[in-house]
């Protein structure tokens, strides 16, 4: 598709986006008048400007269906982010948007060569997370073999890959890196085994990272982005260039704006991106505020995608983590420590990515000094508490370390709360 | 006749132990008994000194976490089976130990133990019906 036409398109799905939204959600509705705009004063992309964003704040103050624009009897499937009920995103999916969602993980998986006669190993988790079903039914859209392994087990996933001669494989980076890792302590080489592309997300991963899976696996290791608010998985994807990722920007409007000023900057400048849903039906989200930062490449691909790409994700505007997958706000531990006197509501958290292995999330907690008992095995059934608690919250497990009252930093004003040693650089 | 233990929240940082004991010497405090039970992360060091309160406010100063704690000191014959019998008295009764260390001290022919038991009446009232001796606090500072 040329670029004209291509704008044409996303100016008309525009214009009825935001007529929906405007129509069919209260919240929005608010929003837009609050904002002094009418669904009429939107006649073609550029005016996008003109819109309020949206961020995860508005979906979580209209928990849990708040934002949907078609009744429930309309909405086939919900997923949700972790998190406590404040902080968890509920998404919803009419059929269109499962088939629109498969349509463009299809593109995602087919830019890596994948095609009817594939066996594709699908490692990402299957449940609330997107990662799973979306990959799922964009394999199965294409006609490959699909494997619903889900993630874990990882002995089982090796077998698999072995006897089932899986020729894809999805998951996160850091979980190809553990399945190279067994791989090794089994005696199986990637070499003899027919797996030819990776497609790894859910988790920011850096350049080096793709060098080593790409020797370890012997495969072209490709980056997909994506979240579930926008639709899940699909939302862009590298092709085999490996130059960047190409967006849908059919379905998923991006722009880059600083995220100071919230105003939209120009193609090849770095930034925050936004996106808007130009298609989805159950949740169409306006000028979404994702967070994260990266930039528009506008030039063409070699591929020959007309499609714009993004840079890979560099980092976030705000201070969320991701953690094998897991959105982490260093605001939602602190609300589980809240809720155990025994502890100072003084915490770190360490982020680490053992060479070859998965994230780790460390969490030093000071113990306090009226409660501090010396008796170890209460000591330790603290630790499990903690960790408990946490993984209740957030559905990750996380290492819990107790440090001595006062020795975590303070600092004037805001405290450091989070290290983080992943190598995510370039 | 518990006699108060000094219980001090210890990360598994070098030198930390040395800057403790640092403290206790600077403030002309005597170690009458120890013991430390670690984990990977962190460990607690249980002391029985001749000035507890003294002892606290040194360390509490020099910023380590510090806790007090009851706990029973008991003689016991310094010969095979004199832990037997002093740790069978209490748990014939169904008292459980949380934990427990011995020191041989300067008195008679005898060692001492340290038992740290939730409930410590019960605990004092086994041991003394069984014969042994509870030491008062006076009684270990004595020593």
């Amino acid at each position: 598709m040329d670029v004209a036409a291509l704008r044409a398109l996303q100016s008309e799905r525009l214009r009825e986006v935001v007529r929906r939204a405007y129509q069919n959600v209260p919240y929005y509705k608010q929003k837009l008048d609050d904002a002094g705009v009418k669904p009429a004063d939107i006649k073609s992309i550029d005016d996008i400007t003109r819109l309020p964003f949206t961020s995860k704040d508005d979906l979580r103050d209209t928990y849990p269906f708040g934002m949907f624009a078609v009744p429930m009897e309309q909405v086939i499937r919900l997923h949700a982010s972790s998190g406590t009920t404040g902080k968890s995103t509920v998404v919803g999916y009419t059929r269109q948007d499962i088939a629109t969602w498969a349509e463009v993980m299809a593109r995602t998986l087919a830019a890596g060569g994948t095609h009817q006669g594939d066996v594709v190993q699908n490692s990402y988790g299957y449940g609330l997370f997107t990662g799973g079903l979306g990959a799922h039914y964009g394999a199965e859209l294409i006609g490959a073999s699909v494997i619903p392994t889900s993630g874990g087990q990882t002995k089982r996933q090796l077998q698999i890959l072995q006897d089932f001669r899986s020729t894809v494989l999805c998951c996160t980076p850091s979980y190809a890196l553990v399945l190279a890792e067994s791989a090794k302590d089994v005696g199986l080489d990637f070499q003899d085994l027919p797996l030819r592309v990776g497609f790894f997300g859910a988790e920011p991963w850096s350049a080096t990272m793709r060098q080593e899976i790409e020797s370890a696996l012997h495969v072209d290791a490709l980056d997909i982005y994506g979240l579930s608010e926008i639709i899940g998985p699909g939302v862009s994807f590298e092709c085999l260039q490996k130059g960047g990722l190409h967006i849908n920007e059919d379905h998923f409007y991006p722009e880059i704006i600083n995220p100071e000023t919230g105003q939209q900057v120009p193609d090849g400048q770095p930034g925050e991106i936004v996106f808007t849903t130009l298609t989805k039906e159950a949740l169409p989200l306006l000028r979404f505020r994702v967070r994260d930062l990266t930039q528009l490449l506008a030039e063409p691909c070699p591929c020959g995608r007309t499609i714009r790409r993004m840079r890979r994700v560099t980092g976030r505007s705000d201070d969320m983590l991701i953690i094998r997958g897991v959105n982490v706000f260093p605001s939602q531990i602190e609300e589980v420590l809240m809720g155990i006197e025994e502890t100072t509501p003084n915490y770190l958290l360490v982020v680490d990515r053992k060479p070859r292995g998965m994230d780790e999330l460390e969490v030093q907690v000071e113990v306090s000094e009226e409660t501090f008992s010396d008796e170890m095995s209460r000591l330790e059934a603290l630790s499990s508490r903690i960790q408990n608690e946490i993984e209740n919250t957030l559905a990750l497990r996380v290492s819990v370390r107790l440090v001595e009252p006062k020795t975590l930093e303070r600092s004037m004003g805001k405290a450091k709360r989070v290290i983080d040693r992943r190598d995510l650089g370039k | 006749m518990t006699t108060i233990q000094i219980s001090v929240f210890l990360e598994n940082k070098s030198g930390r132990l040395a800057e403790l004991t640092h403290a206790l010497a600077e403030g002309g405090i005597n170690i009458r008994a120890l013991s430390l039970a670690e984990t990977i992360d962190y460990g607690v060091l249980r002391l029985l000194v001749d000035k507890p309160k003294e002892a606290r406010s040194v360390l509490a100063k020099a910023g380590f976490t510090v806790t007090e704690t009851e706990v029973i000191a008991v003689e016991m014959p310094d010969q095979p089976g004199g832990l037997a019998g002093i740790v069978n008295l209490v748990t014939r009764r169904g008292l459980n130990i949380e934990y427990l260390y011995a020191f041989v001290g300067q008195r008679g022919q005898n060692a001492i133990v340290i038992f740290r038991i939730d409930d410590a009446p019960a605990a004092i009232a086994a041991l003394q019906e069984g014969g042994a001796h509870v030491l008062s606090a006076a009684e270990l500072s004595g020593i």
